[in-house]
């Protein structure tokens, strides 16, 4: 059976495309103003890479926080949408299936998902701010005049401890400016904003308790300053898996194959 | 969408609908108007012995202030005004939701009827009959007081301290009745002497046993909606059980929930239910957040309905234990009371079982009447609002949330505000109420 699985995430659209429960394509992009023709676009360069046509894609599955955009709605007509959290604990099952704790960072939204055989028991969402995702992340790169990308490496650099806020970006950021203001390293400032984002994830995915194996997923997964401190504040270790952030788009793909589950 | 195929139940609206828009639209113009009729207006909390008062004459008439906040919040242009005239008096947005806004509609010097009229003057209370349930409460009517004096008026004002605790056996202790009925017989005094009125101990004993008949009614009717499907739903309820807390101790309001709890047993007979696809039943908790409600409608999307929850049940309604371990409509007492001294005991001895109060004192005795209501209003999910309004509800939330999952029952927390709609956001909220269903393998049925 072939099923894709479509994320349209806050800031990027990921595709996958499943043939008999194995990965033939992946595909992401910037989701743009239009988020039907950002999604659409990177549906068809999933396709292309896949060798396949829209009509051979028996059943196609949406999740993400724009997953309604592209429901019955063409080019890809999905038909049916599903929910992060339900999305990424059937995927991060299918990559780890003895997976029983999922912590999916994404640029806006943090969850933390308790999972039995794949399914959800409990979960946690942040709320409102986007203080403990990727965003802020970004937010507070632009505040050090640092590539994004660079971030994760340059707090590794670092082995102290300087305490910081992450429950308000903007906050954030006027504490940044004075630590830069205090003659700080730029290094030991990348490593208060990783820490100070795993502290409050952590406190959000302990509200429904840690059980192992942990699995990090999202595209702040990607960011390696990021797993160590949170392995620290969780006492656990985390299992990050190759194409963190493709995990949540399996699962939708992973549940349009097994409508049932 | 494709619409699923789930059992459709007859439904049909509640006949007493409009008569209990009628009182509630009566009680707050019977508050505005009560001076042109020679009467008299307290002002007071909803938890408050209002029937203590009603000794005073049948023309005293008062505002309960948690209900007036709920209805400030529903209409949020009023609400906004409301909230802005308290911060700019100096007021931090974290007090009590309802306090704030009772506050600003003073402030603003304007009072909102029922259907959203806002009259130009706040009508000023004759005197203040509180209690003091929570930290807001001990400071609410203080201020109240303190507002009025300033626009020159001087409001006497009369506290009830009740902090003895939750009795969880079935008797208070003597020492505890003594010490409040203490006050009350003050307070009595305390009322002739402001008011100028010579108290009749008949028309107390009258109120009293309204009250205690009235809040046993609201149990019975609540415990009726343990049949499937629920012949009410939680939505509707809201509009029910505020007739408890304006006026439970006046006759209109046992004659009210007389006629609702005999239409609620024929709507039983009859099956006939409040929401028509009923397949997943959940129960709340705390104060909803007053201008969204329309959030119970979009769970009607997915076949959920709410059955009420320990607020609703267990502001107004009385509860016990009955030898059977069911949680029950509370046994009213034998016989009506008869003089001053029978009828302080008795409303002292009938309130302090309130079950709300243990949200206060023991928070693994809210969680015990939580897993038995749903188990016994056969409930598939807990629905816990973590009110930011509401510091004395919210009190322990955290822990009910530990103890319903230890029980096995699914929880979804939302955060909220029950009066201050810059708290709570809808999209969000509904966004992972749509995971929390899609985790529990529900669908939605149609859009």
């Amino acid at each position: 059976m072939i099923t894709a699985g479509v994320d349209v995430g806050a800031k990027f659209a990921k595709v996958v495309i499943l043939r008999d429960g194995q990965v033939v394509a992946r595909a992401k992009a910037l989701v743009g103003f239009d988020v039907l023709k950002s999604a659409s676009e990177v549906f068809e360069t999933a396709l292309k890479e896949s060798g396949l046509s829209r009509s051979e894609v028996q059943k196609v599955v949406a999740t993400g926080m724009g997953r309604n955009a592209v429901l019955q709605k063409p080019p890809i007509n999905a038909d049916e949408a599903v929910s992060e959290v339900v999305a990424d604990a059937a995927g991060a099952h299918q990559v780890v299936p003895t997976v029983k704790t999922v912590i999916d960072v994404g640029a806006e939204e943090g969850r933390g998902i308790k999972v039995e055989g794949g399914k959800v028991k409990d979960f946690v969402i942040n709320e409102r701010c986007a203080a403990g995702a990727g965003t802020f992340v970004e937010a507070m790169a632009r505040a050090l005049e640092v590539n994004v990308e660079d971030m994760g490496a340059l707090s590794l650099k670092s082995a102290n401890t300087i305490p910081m806020n992450a429950q308000c970006c903007v906050f954030a950021e006027s504490e940044v400016v004075s630590l830069i203001h205090s003659k700080i390293s730029k290094e030991d400032i990348a490593k208060a904003i990783h820490d100070a984002i795993a502290g409050r994830i952590s406190s959000m995915v302990l509200r429904v308790g840690v059980e192992r194996d942990v699995v990090l997923i999202g595209g702040v997964a990607l960011n390696p300053g990021f797993k160590p401190p949170l392995e620290k504040e969780l006492h656990a270790s985390i299992i990050v898996p190759e194409f963190p952030e493709f995990v949540s788009a399996l699962g939708a793909a992973v549940i349009a194959a097994n409508p049932t589950r | 969408m494709t619409e699923l195929q789930v059992k459709e139940y007859p439904t049909q609206p509640l006949k007493c609908w409009e008569q209990a828009k009628n009182i509630r639209k009566n009680y707050y113009e019977d508050y505005l108007r009560a001076h042109e009729k020679g009467g008299l207006r307290w002002a007071g909390g909803a938890w408050t012995f209002s029937a203590i008062p009603a000794g005073l004459g049948e023309d005293v008439y008062c505002v309960t202030g948690e209900p007036y906040g709920a209805t400030v919040a529903f209409f949020k242009d009023f609400a906004a005004k409301c909230h802005d005239a308290t911060e700019a008096a100096g007021f931090p947005r974290t007090l009590c939701a309802y306090m704030r806004n009772y506050w600003g509609s003073i402030l603003l010097d304007k009072y909102i009827l029922t259907d959203g009229t806002v009259v130009d003057g706040y009508p000023v209370p004759d005197f203040i009959w509180q209690d003091h349930i929570c930290c807001s409460h001990g400071k609410w009517y203080q201020l109240v007081k303190w507002l009025e004096k300033k626009r020159g008026k001087e409001v006497p004002m009369y506290c009830v301290d009740v902090s003895v605790g939750y009795p969880t056996d079935s008797d208070i202790e003597e020492y505890k009745v003594n010490y409040i009925v203490g006050q009350l017989n003050d307070g009595i005094e305390w009322l002739e002497k402001v008011t100028g009125r010579r108290y009749s101990d008949q028309l107390l004993c009258e109120a009293v046993w309204n009250e205690i008949k009235a809040t046993s009614l609201w149990a019975e009717i609540c415990a009726l909606n343990q049949a499937v499907p629920a012949p009410l739903d939680e939505k509707t309820m809201y509009s029910l059980y505020v007739m408890g807390t304006l006026m439970k101790h006046k006759p209109e309001c046992v004659s009210f929930y007389q006629t609702l709890r005999d239409e609620v047993k024929e709507r039983v007979r009859r099956g006939i239910a409040a929401v028509p696809h009923e397949r997943y039943r959940v129960i709340t908790d705390t104060q909803p957040p007053w201008g969204f409600l329309k959030i119970f409608r979009e769970m009607e999307k997915y076949g959920a309905v709410s059955v009420g929850s320990l607020y609703t049940f267990g502001l107004i309604g009385m509860w016990e234990y009955k030898p059977d371990g069911t949680w029950s409509p509370r046994s009213i007492p034998p016989q009506k009371p008869q003089t001053r001294e029978e009828a302080l005991r008795a409303i002292v001895e009938w309130t302090m079982h309130k079950p709300e109060w243990a949200h206060f004192y023991l928070p693994e005795v809210k969680t015990k009447m939580m897993t038995d209501i749903v188990k016994q209003w056969k409930v598939d999910a807990v629905l816990l609002h973590y009110n930011r309004g509401c510091e004395g509800l919210s009190l322990h939330i955290a822990e009910n949330r530990f103890g319903l999952i230890q029980a096995g029952v699914p929880v979804f927390p939302f955060e909220g505000n029950m009066g201050d709609e810059r708290d709570f956001d809808f999209a969000g909220t509904l966004a992972r109420l749509t995971a929390f269903f899609e985790s529990v393998g529900l669908k939605k049925l149609k859009e």
